[in-house]
């Protein structure tokens, strides 16, 4: 009894909600964190429905996930911001085109009283050797994101094993980007992070940014469609739709366009 | 007792299978029944005809093993030794199936006193509304029906429990003391059943600890003495002169009931 | 601030509340169907290595709401042995994740209840040569009203966890967004008054679904119950 009624109940879910991504014109995106809890989709996403009848929906993970859900075939559309990692995606036949598309910088923000007294630094290699030598905390995504990427980098230029200091200093907290902000304002501890997360971060207790400027400190997004030769699955006429509106310039002065607080979160830099 | 009917010693060398002739008169037989738990012997050898008909009552003093006897024969329980007979053949699924039992302690389902009897109608064939509540007027429950059966007071459980079991249709009824702490209308009530069902046919097999009621109602006595079936006689002749020292000090209020 | 924005009745708060019950109550109903029959067996059968399938059950009530997340995510994957149903990243992903999580819960604990229930019932039973379904049919109706706390339990479970709807839904704004979900995103944003706002309403709702049944369990019971 328990069987049959449980596939027949199944069978009718699945009718009944499975279709919701095959329906005609909706397609998946998945995407950075930073760019859908900064608000930056909430105003683009209508703005590019409303000009193509597409509905786009966005999962937020973290870039390393996303990639990673990518090759997985689920989903339409990458949208993340780890350069190197994205062309690797499209040389191994997993996306079709790597186009970049916006850009904004990592800051490194910390306490008000600057205990390791890196305020106003422009070096961000030098501000974290000197964070390390310190003694204060800083607090690491570690989770392979974007932004940990990056870090990682960072670290590297400035001559610091920072992972042989995990559990102690340097404190990964394995989790996404907002959460780790939390977790540094808890601790007192230094943290990098992506300005357009910053500036949208709700918790920010006395904390400042205390490194910015670096060349070093670029954020570059790209915008790639997943390959529908490697997953058919693919809806690649609507992602295509997606990837030209928001390269267009339609989509550019949207981008640009967009304030929090009276500061541009992201540039636009799409190469016509 | 039917002494020629039990098999002669050396006759028969294993307990299992069954050996020993059983008459096909005997409605009920027991041969060579034997139970034990955690290590004491509480049935042992115990051979049994009863009639096809009429009401046997069992007694004995407290710990004789009456309602494991019960048990045994209604095959509840697995015996460690012998076999129980139906109309001539081992206890099976068939045979059970036209047995019922009341119990010392009534449980009745969570439900109507109706959905009670229905369980049981139900479970044997189709619903029958009708046949129900005349089960349920017989025991003066009707007026009662849609009220939940866990709510009605002791005597009134067990005149539905009584219900429930005859709802069953059986051929083989059996009581484990019924009217053990009923209020007298109650214990009254189930005793005019229990004839009425006699006169109907069918064999009642019922244990109780009231002398009085196994005056009242007993065809035959089945007295128990320590796991052992001390005699199995009429009830005129039992208790006239009960035959076994046993059964003489308890009709004289010596053993404790 | 947040909680005048939670009481104004907004209408995506409302959309996510409503699913939020949608997807928690379908895996219940659904955990029922699965882990009630099986509890019932579980409760009347006497096999070799019973013992260990109890313990095994009881263990699967802590199962991580991650793990079962990952596992259905695997599953359901385009790239899964399941992707052609096209089930990832939607509600009926989010009830099969919650579904597995809770079985075991409503298997386990009704387990406990039914066996309960039948020592007392299991000698009338064979008296009356029941078979086995109809024993475990008579068991779960009578006890009917203490698994709807079983399926309470299963629910409080399902509703409050975070850790796999939001692998399998993907947290889709306006598609696969819950109360959960939600209050995780807006935590990460740092907008903590609003993710406690929303908190707090999950517990009042939590709290109107268990009180609705109670009520209703409670007036049923005077009816028909002992």
């Amino acid at each position: 009894m328990g069987v049959r009624t449980f596939v027949s109940t199944f069978a009718l879910l699945s009718l009944g909600a499975g279709p919701a991504l095959a329906q005609d014109r909706t397609i998946l995106v998945q995407s950075t964190t930073s760019t859908a809890n900064s608000g930056l989709y909430d105003t683009l996403l209508p703005q590019f429905n409303e000009a193509t009848g597409i509905t786009a929906n966005v999962v937020a993970v973290g870039t390393g996930q996303a990639i990673r859900n990518a090759e997985n075939c689920d989903g339409d559309v990458l949208l993340v911001h780890a350069k190197s990692a994205e062309e690797a995606f499209v040389a191994e036949g997993f996306g079709v085109k790597r186009s970049d598309l916006m850009y904004n910088d990592f800051i490194v923000v910390g306490p008000a009283d600057d205990p390791a007294g890196v305020g106003g630094m422009n070096d961000a290699a030098a501000a974290l050797a000197k964070i390390a030598t310190s003694g204060a905390l800083f607090a690491s995504r570690g989770d392979d994101s974007g932004t940990h990427k990056k870090e990682m980098s960072l670290w590297q230029g400035a001559g610091v094993d920072a992972a042989a200091a995990s559990g102690q200093w340097y404190r990964e907290t394995g989790s996404g980007m907002g959460a780790t902000l939390n977790a540094a304002v808890g601790m007192n501890a230094y943290a990098l992070t992506d300005r357009a997360t910053w500036i949208s971060f709700e918790n920010k207790s006395d904390f400042d940014i205390v490194v910015e400027g670096d060349q070093d400190l670029f954020n570059q997004y790209g915008v790639i469609l997943v390959n529908p030769e490697r997953c058919p699955t693919v809806n690649a006429r609507d992602g295509q739709e997606f990837i030209d509106w928001l390269l267009s310039p339609a989509g550019q002065t949207a981008i640009a366009a967009y304030r929090l607080n009276g500061q541009q979160l992201f540039f636009p830099n799409a190469r016509p | 007792m039917r002494e020629s009917r039990l098999p002669r010693a050396g006759e028969c060398q294993q307990v299992q299978p069954p050996c020993g002739p059983v008459v096909q008169a005997a409605r009920l037989s027991a041969r060579r029944l034997g139970y034990l738990a955690h290590g004491r012997t509480l049935i042992s050898n115990l051979d049994l005809d009863l009639d096809t008909d009429g009401i046997t009552i069992v007694m004995g003093p407290n710990g004789a093993g009456k309602s494991l006897l019960l048990r045994l024969l209604h095959g509840l329980i697995v015996p460690d030794a012998g076999t129980v007979f139906c109309d001539g053949a081992p206890l099976d699924a068939g045979a059970r199936m036209r047995q019922a039992m009341v119990f010392q302690k009534p449980v009745l389902l969570r439900r109507s006193v109706a959905a009670n009897v229905d369980f049981v109608l139900h479970s044997r064939g189709p619903r029958d509304s009708a046949r129900r509540d005349v089960l349920l007027g017989r025991v003066g429950l009707l007026s009662r029906a849609a009220q939940p059966a866990r709510l009605l007071s002791g005597g009134e459980q067990q005149r539905l429990a009584l219900a429930r079991a005859l709802a069953s249709a059986p051929d083989l009824l059996f009581l484990d003391e019924p009217t053990a702490s009923l209020d007298p209308a109650s214990a009254q009530m189930i005793e005019d059943i229990l004839r009425e069902e006699r006169r109907r046919g069918t064999k009642i097999v019922c244990v109780t600890h009231d002398i009085g009621q196994a005056r009242r109602l007993a065809d035959d006595i089945v007295f128990l003495s320590q796991g052992r079936l001390a005699e199995h006689r009429p009830a005129d002749a039992f208790f006239g002169a009960p035959a076994s020292p046993a059964a003489q000090a308890f009709l004289a209020g010596r053993l404790t009931v | 601030m947040a909680l005048s924005l939670v009481l104004s009745g907004d209408g995506d708060l409302y959309q996510i509340v409503i699913l939020s019950l949608r997807v928690s109550l379908t895996a219940t109903a659904l955990a029922c169907l699965m882990g009630l029959p099986l509890g019932a067996l579980l409760a009347v059968t006497r096999f070799r290595g019973r013992g260990g399938v109890l313990v095994l059950v009881n263990a699967l009530m802590g199962l991580p709401p991650v793990v079962v997340g990952l596992l259905v995510y695997l599953q359901l994957s385009r790239s899964g042995p399941l992707g052609f149903l096209g089930l990832l990243y939607t509600p009926s992903a989010m009830i099969i994740a919650q579904c597995i999580l809770i079985t075991p819960i409503v298997a386990a604990l009704s387990r406990q209840v039914l066996e309960d229930m039948h020592t007392e019932y299991a000698e009338q039973f064979r008296s009356l040569s029941l078979s086995r379904t109809r024993s475990m049919q008579a068991l779960l109706w009578d006890g009917r009203f203490t698994l709807l706390t079983v399926a309470l339990a299963g629910f409080g479970r399902a509703v409050a966890e975070v850790g796999a709807v939001i692998i399998v839904g993907g947290n889709i704004d306006h598609l696969t967004r819950v109360m959960t979900t939600a209050i995780a995103l807006e935590t990460s944003k740092g907008d903590l008054a609003l993710a406690l706002a929303l908190g707090i309403v999950l517990m009042v709702l939590a709290l109107g679904v268990n009180a609705t049944v109670q009520s209703v369990r409670m007036s049923a019971m005077k009816q028909a119950y002992a």
